[in-house]
């Protein structure tokens, strides 16, 4: 049974359109959205796939705040019964709620966000120590599902570009701390360069709305010491 | 679409760091053309400096001390979390940044009165 009304905003390609959404006790921000589209106008775009924070494909802006809108309960973003609904902020949009994510893994790629290997499958499998201080890196950044909700968080983003961006650049150092990748210098050169590491000013936002609980902002400052060190390690 | 929002403490730390930064930026010409007075026009720096005992200028003294202690602090906080291995307590060591800047202007404000 709906327990009142909700005043949905939602940010779409011929300007802000309100909606009034039935309110329950246990619903999502993803849940309304939904129920617009079911119930209200078919023609509105927003894009989903797994409903249980897994795929990283549902972020939007809801009351200006990016968030993965699936596992984003209602209660969470307003006290009252006011949502307003965007779509992620420093992506291109499409259509109403869905952006264009072309540029967000475009530049995980530029960053060197992909597996280094040298074994083929004829190699015996590597033994990687689970406690070294490498792999405990690396493993805090591997549950990174893509969804751009720190890459909408970013001021460095808006105001750049050209910045790789906190998703892109975690991954680089979770590969810069795989004892299975061999490019490591291909790495460093990659984060190192106008769009860099470097370009961040320590805002935190990435890590504040990261909804994994993971720690870009960290990730990123540990690329600025190794890429530091290599460049006096080089300079000698 | 506006800007997501900003207050959490890094995004507060940052831009105190930022703005006190740029203030002591334009400070600086204004402290330049005092101090050279020593040199061109040292009478004329005695009645500048006779206007350090008006509160106003006191006060605006206050301000200058909280932006260069803020300024700074912010600064070894940045130099911290960059150069020296993660550590998960930085929110308070920004709160500790700001506190210590109060702290250090505060005392300096008491002592000025």
């Amino acid at each position: 049974m709906p327990t009142g009304v909700l005043n949905v905003t939602i940010d779409r390609d011929g300007g802000a359109e309100r909606f009034e959404v039935p309110a329950y006790d246990n619903q999502t921000v993803l849940d309304v959205v939904s129920w617009v589209q079911q119930h209200a106008d078919p023609t509105l775009s927003y894009r989903f796939a797994c409903r249980v924070g897994m795929c990283g494909s549902c972020a939007m802006m809801v009351n200006d705040v990016p968030r993965w809108t699936c596992r984003t309960h209602v209660s969470k973003v307003t006290d009252g019964a006011d949502i307003h609904i965007g779509p992620l902020r420093n992506l291109p949009v499409i259509k109403d709620l869905a952006v264009d994510m072309d540029p967000f893994f475009d530049k995980w790629i530029a960053a060197e966000g992909v597996h280094h290997g040298a074994l083929t499958r004829d190699d015996p499998i590597a033994r990687v120590d689970a406690v070294s201080v490498g792999r405990v890196e690396a493993n805090a950044g591997i549950e990174c599902i893509n969804c751009s909700v720190c890459y909408a968080a970013c001021d460095t983003v808006t105001g750049n570009a050209d910045y790789l961006g906190p998703a892109a650049l975690q991954r680089a150092w979770t590969l810069l701390n795989d004892a299975k990748d061999e490019a490591r210098q291909d790495i460093l050169d990659a984060v190192s360069g106008s769009g860099g590491c470097h370009n961040c000013h320590s805002m935190g936002s990435c890590t504040a709305y990261c909804p994994n609980d993971l720690d870009p902002m960290s990730a990123i400052a540990g690329l600025k010491r190794e890429t530091a060190k290599n460049f006096f390690r080089r300079g000698r | 679409m506006k800007a997501p929002a900003r207050a959490h403490p890094l995004w507060i730390a940052y831009i105190v760091h930022r703005l006190s930064g740029v203030a002591l930026a334009a400070f600086l010409p204004l402290h330049f053309w005092v101090l050279a007075m020593a040199v061109s026009e040292p009478g004329r720096l005695d009645g500048f400096l006779a206007m350090t005992e008006a509160t106003a200028v006191k006060f605006a003294e206050f301000g200058l001390v909280f932006l260069l202690a803020v300024h700074m602090f912010g600064g070894l906080r940045l130099l911290a979390l960059e150069w020296l291995p993660w550590r998960p307590a930085q929110k308070s060591l920004a709160a500790g940044a700001a506190a210590l800047s109060f702290l250090i202007a505060g005392a300096f404000f008491l002592q000025a009165v």
